[in-house]
């Protein structure tokens, strides 16, 4: 049977992927972020896993506001990066696996949550970046994904309530899956941050350091908050915490932090990281 | 007159939540900076912005508000702040400068208030 073995909750924020373009990963602003990973790879050293599941929101690369699922899953052979409006080298096609993509979505969909199946799907850097900083030496990323997409760019956005149940049934899916597969789950996005308005620039520490805390143990405390609770605490784009929240939600065994680093400022987002070792 | 959708938003001071309301407001100045995302249009934009503004639709506020890059004046006219970065993009500006533009501080103190927020 699938495992997962743990989740990974990184910030993704597009500068990332423009600093290791650049080769900047040492340089004073950058080094106490891409430092943050080490930990992360020292991990991945001992945890082999084989597939990703990445929990992110994409931000209008593939979903415009025509038509935008609250949430959506992936059923590709293949996933393609490209262009998302600033020309920055793109980042080589990830493999999926179609039978896992169809186990998780007939899974979830008899659980409850119609989510909205995807044969195509490009991936921004939401998908792109946590990867590539998981395995920053890889030509190629080195294990199979499977994109599960969630709104938070237009509201309503899922409630944290409701994203916590769907975490869960992701994470039923993926463990009644009949293969032999260690899986990690990715949670993209936040922490705390604002891009637009008079607000532009506003970060909270505390409310980070709080969510932090809360999602090893006691994640089901962060279901209380409403979204607009989320935009006040955490800025507009803060609430892709939900996105940790839905990762963190498919662990069900004893969960334990095996890392975790946190710095203000990466470009105007707080980022934040943890890894979280699920013991069954 | 429509009504407000069913759930009004709090009132945060400096934000604007991005609903339905200017989903709607939005649309055209959304789409326009979704199609920025190639780089044909891109350059499409910039060879006749008016023209480009007029082939999706942007009403006459919309139009003045891009040509001033008037980010808060785009925002207020329903843009989406992933799509307006698509837009800032374009002149190599990005969210550290959005966020410059938006509350009137220069670049190098808008980077400095968000080192402070580290304390």
């Amino acid at each position: 049977m699938a495992r997962i073995i743990g989740a990974v909750t990184t910030s993704h924020v597009p500068a990332i992927g423009n600093a290791i373009a650049r080769g900047m990963q040492e340089d004073p602003y950058w080094k106490p972020f891409f430092r943050g990973w080490d930990g992360v790879h020292d991990w991945l050293a001992t945890a082999k896993p084989d597939v990703a599941v990445v929990v992110y929101n994409d931000h209008g690369l593939q979903f415009f506001l025509d038509k935008l699922p609250t949430f959506a899953v992936g059923a590709a052979a293949e996933y393609q990066n490209a262009d998302e409006g600033w020309g920055l080298p793109t980042l080589p096609p990830y493999r999926g696996n179609p039978d896992l993509s169809w186990h998780v979505i007939e899974s979830l969909v008899a659980d409850e949550f119609d989510i909205t199946t995807c044969q195509e799907m490009v991936v921004d850097h939401a998908f792109t970046l946590p990867l590539k900083l998981m395995w920053p030496d890889a030509e190629q990323c080195p294990v199979m994904t499977l994109p599960v997409a969630v709104n938070t760019v237009q509201h309503p956005l899922p409630t944290p309530a409701r994203c916590y149940k769907f975490g869960r049934a992701l994470g039923r899916a993926v463990e009644s899956y009949g293969e032999d597969l260690k899986v990690v789950i990715l949670g993209t996005g936040g922490l705390s941050h604002q891009l637009d308005g008079q607000r532009a620039g506003f970060i909270n520490k505390a409310f980070d350091a709080m969510c932090m805390d809360k999602l090893v143990g006691e994640p089901e405390a962060l279901t209380r908050y409403s979204i607009d609770d989320l935009v006040e605490q955490a800025g507009t784009q803060g609430v892709e915490v939900i996105n940790w929240l839905t990762a963190r939600a498919a662990l069900s065994g004893t969960v334990n932090k095996v890392h975790s680093n946190y710095h203000i400022p990466i470009s105007n987002t707080a980022s934040g990281l943890m890894v979280l070792e699920n013991r069954a | 007159m429509a009504s407000r959708p069913r759930y009004a938003h709090r009132n945060i001071p400096g934000t604007t939540i991005f609903d339905g309301v200017q989903a709607q407001k939005g649309y055209a100045l959304n789409k326009m900076c979704y199609s920025f995302n190639s780089a044909e249009n891109r350059a499409a934009f910039l060879a006749d912005e008016e023209a480009y503004c007029r082939k999706f639709g942007l009403s006459e506020v919309q139009r003045k508000a891009i040509a001033a890059r008037d980010v808060l004046g785009l925002i207020a006219e329903g843009g989406n702040v992933y799509y307006l970065a698509k837009f800032a993009g374009i002149f190599n500006l990005n969210v550290q400068d959005l966020g410059a533009l938006q509350t009137g501080m220069s670049v190098e103190a808008f980077r400095q208030k968000l080192v402070e927020a580290a304390r």
